[in-house]
């Protein structure tokens, strides 16, 4: 190569621009090439720096999963819990220690399969976290069965001849359980989920952020949809930005059209204001306000 | 460390079982406490919520018992000591996260208040029939501690002592109360805090560049950090080195494992406790617990009245199993006999710890109500022919 060529080339630099975020003594991840779940990763790590949030201050919360690997890879107070359980262990952080900003980062078939139950109890509690649900449409991690999100005719490897059960519409379930921040993004949209994340973190209550993601290895294959670069493409012609939208009309059918955006922003007291509030309202100066473990 | 004097109802009471577990727990400086209504435990938490919010800390009712144990995980994590209640169904549904637990060798007291089973079985009536699950519930290989109160008086002081050992060894507790414990209405003495010992959880001093989370102390237990604290920890239920990370692999599998279930059978002896009354010389040994070591009292009297020589083993920690002392006894004597209300669940760890010396005499009952003594007795006459 031309030798002044190779002085001009700026090499990359040698430290990881995600080295404060990520734990790089994990690196690499067991995510499949053109995953979208890494993209979400960098997307929240880009989120982190912009809210300005003590890191010391963060856990993260997963169930099981390909999602729920995330909770392996990020430097923070990280805790890789049981199938669907990410939100109930999250909410005893958080009760534990009020001071803790705890973020449930999952996939559909932990948080809405196994765990919906709960997902909605604390949606409804307004309990103070930031729900990150990677959408890939499938139960990826045990080979592509059928989730309760997959769209209606998928292939899956428990709907062989295609999915026949109506999906859940996530934002929609989000909001009239009481959700104070609903917005969806795809892998695409790295810097309009960054700064969704980075509005969600800056929230009081309950905030969900749908992530679609492309999983190119098993629901893209059983569904002959290309490569990771074709969903992209996909994604890219067949979102439509909707802010605001009436979360009722989000359902995601086969290969439809994705309505993305922000659809609510409101304000609503947490389950701890309530309890507070409520307490100091009965016991007066008795009542003992539980802050954290300093106490 | 000594009890807070705020969270201490110290007095003489006339309480039952469940509500005396409740002054335990609070005594024992629980803070955090996640619950779903169940008979006949549902009263240990609707004592703490009246008392909570006066005496400092977060009860919340949570939509499951799935739910009440994964945020007792969550929240022993913060450093708060935390407690949820249930019976049997409950019980079914917090082994996942009763396993996640041991697993993330996370401090936490869960109560038992027994009924008949299986499945929803008696919902108001009393049973001993959860001692093997409370063992071996959750899948894989693991160690728990169980405590098994006879009284409400007892109810109070081993709620505090589960506590103290869970915090002491990084695991699960439970408190096998059973429904007739627990709705027995008895005089209750608190003492003053100051006579209350609390056992405080270890801490590292390490800097986080040095700590590793689940690098077991010499006497194989990890010192703790509180999320929070800046130490950045990774805990995940998957087999993990002492960095916390996961490991898919034979060698990590066996060092992790084999600790978990040594931390407790080596500490056993400072673990175990029961009573034991009259064994010298005896020819029978009435071997029992909780509710049914109250019940065999007036068997033992009858029987010693003929002159049968009766000793007493009363487990107060069943698990671990006392099986030492088990084996000894064995050497000495023709019999235990274990009265239990299941079909047959203590008797076969006495068995298997007595290894053929001496005969295993069950007494069965399948629940809904407690043994008649007699049957105890006739157990005993049967056991020294």
């Amino acid at each position: 190569m031309n030798e002044t060529l190779t002085k001009e080339l700026k090499l990359p630099e040698e430290k990881h621009p995600m080295e404060n975020i990520l734990r790089m003594d994990r690196i690499p991840h067991i995510w499949c090439s053109t995953c979208g779940i890494g993209i979400a990763v960098t997307s929240f790590a880009i989120a982190l720096e912009k809210a300005k949030i003590p890191l010391d201050q963060v856990c993260v919360v997963s169930g099981i999963g390909c999602s729920g690997r995330v909770a392996g890879y990020v430097k923070l107070d990280s805790f890789h819990s049981t199938h669907g359980r990410a939100i109930p262990f999250a909410t005893g952080l958080k009760l534990g220690n009020p001071k803790l900003k705890t973020i449930v980062f999952s996939g559909d078939g932990d948080l809405f399969g196994i765990g919906g139950n709960h997902f909605i109890h604390s949606a409804r509690r307004n309990m103070d976290m930031l729900v990150l649900c990677i959408n890939n449409f499938i139960y990826a991690m045990t080979g592509g069965q059928c989730a309760a999100t997959t769209p209606l005719t998928a292939n899956t490897s428990t709907s062989p001849y295609g999915n026949y059960e109506y999906p859940f519409n996530l934002p929609h379930l989000a909001d009239s359980c009481g959700a104070v921040y609903v917005a969806r993004w795809t892998a695409l949209h790295v810097r309009r989920l960054a700064n969704s994340i980075t509005e969600a973190l800056n929230k009081r209550g309950f905030s969900f952020i749908e992530i679609i993601c492309p999983c190119s290895t098993i629901y893209a294959r059983r569904n002959r949809l290309g490569s990771g670069l074709d969903i992209m493409k996909f994604y890219h012609d067949n979102s439509v930005i909707k802010h605001g939208a009436n979360t009722k009309d989000l359902d995601i059918g086969y290969q439809s059209k994705i309505i993305v955006g922000k659809f609510v922003d409101r304000e609503r007291p947490t389950f701890l204001d309530c309890l507070n509030d409520w307490n100091r309202k009965k016991f007066g100066d008795k009542f003992r306000e539980y802050g954290g473990p300093d106490d | 460390m000594k009890a807070d004097p705020k969270r201490v109802l110290t007095g003489a009471h006339y309480l039952d079982g469940d509500h005396a577990c409740s002054e335990g727990a609070l005594a024992a400086g629980c803070t955090f406490i996640a619950g779903y209504p169940i008979t006949p435990s549902t009263e240990v938490v609707e004592r703490i919520s009246e008392r909570i919010p006066t005496v400092g800390g977060i009860f919340i009712q949570m939509e499951d018992e799935l739910a009440s144990m994964a945020a007792v995980v969550g929240a022993s994590w913060t450093g708060a000591k935390p407690l949820t209640v249930t019976s049997g169904p409950g019980f079914s549904l917090m082994m996942e996260n009763i396993g996640l637990a041991c697993m993330l060798e996370t401090p936490c007291v869960i109560i038992n208040v027994q009924r008949g089973g299986p499945s929803t079985g008696l919902p108001t009536l009393t049973g001993q029939a959860d001692m093997m699950q409370v063992r071996w519930g959750s899948h894989g290989d693991y160690e728990i501690i169980a405590l098994s109160p006879n009284s409400p008086q007892e109810c109070f002081w081993y709620t505090i002592k589960a506590f103290n050992l869970a915090e002491r060894y990084r695991v699960p507790a439970f408190v096998m109360t059973d429904e007739c414990v627990g709705h027995m209405t008895e005089k209750v003495i608190i003492p003053e805090a100051d006579e209350i010992e609390l056992y405080t959880r270890r801490y590292t001093k390490l800097p986080p560049e040095e700590y590793l989370p689940f690098k077991p102390g010499p006497d194989l237990v990890p010192e703790m950090v509180r999320a929070g604290d800046g130490y950045k920890i990774h805990a995940t239920g998957l087999t993990h080195d002492e960095k916390g990370y996961p490991v898919m692999n034979w060698e990590v599998q066996e060092k992790l494992v084999r600790r978990l279930v040594d931390k407790i059978r080596k500490n056993a002896d400072d673990i175990i406790e029961f009573e034991e009354e009259a064994t010298d010389d005896a020819e029978v040994v009435v071997l029992s617990y909780g509710i049914s070591s109250r019940v065999a009292i007036p068997a033992i009297q009858k029987a010693r009245k003929e002159g049968i020589k009766v000793g007493v083993l009363r487990l107060v920690v069943v698990w671990p199993f006392p099986e030492k002392k088990v084996l000894e006894l064995s050497k000495k004597i023709k019999a235990f006999v274990v009265p239990e209300i299941n079909y047959g669940q203590i008797v076969l760890e006495v068995e298997r710890a007595a290894r053929g010396n001496c005969n295993a005499v069950l007494v069965p009952h399948g629940g809904g109500w407690v043994h008649n003594p007699e049957d105890i007795y006739k157990a005993i006459k049967e056991a020294v022919r």
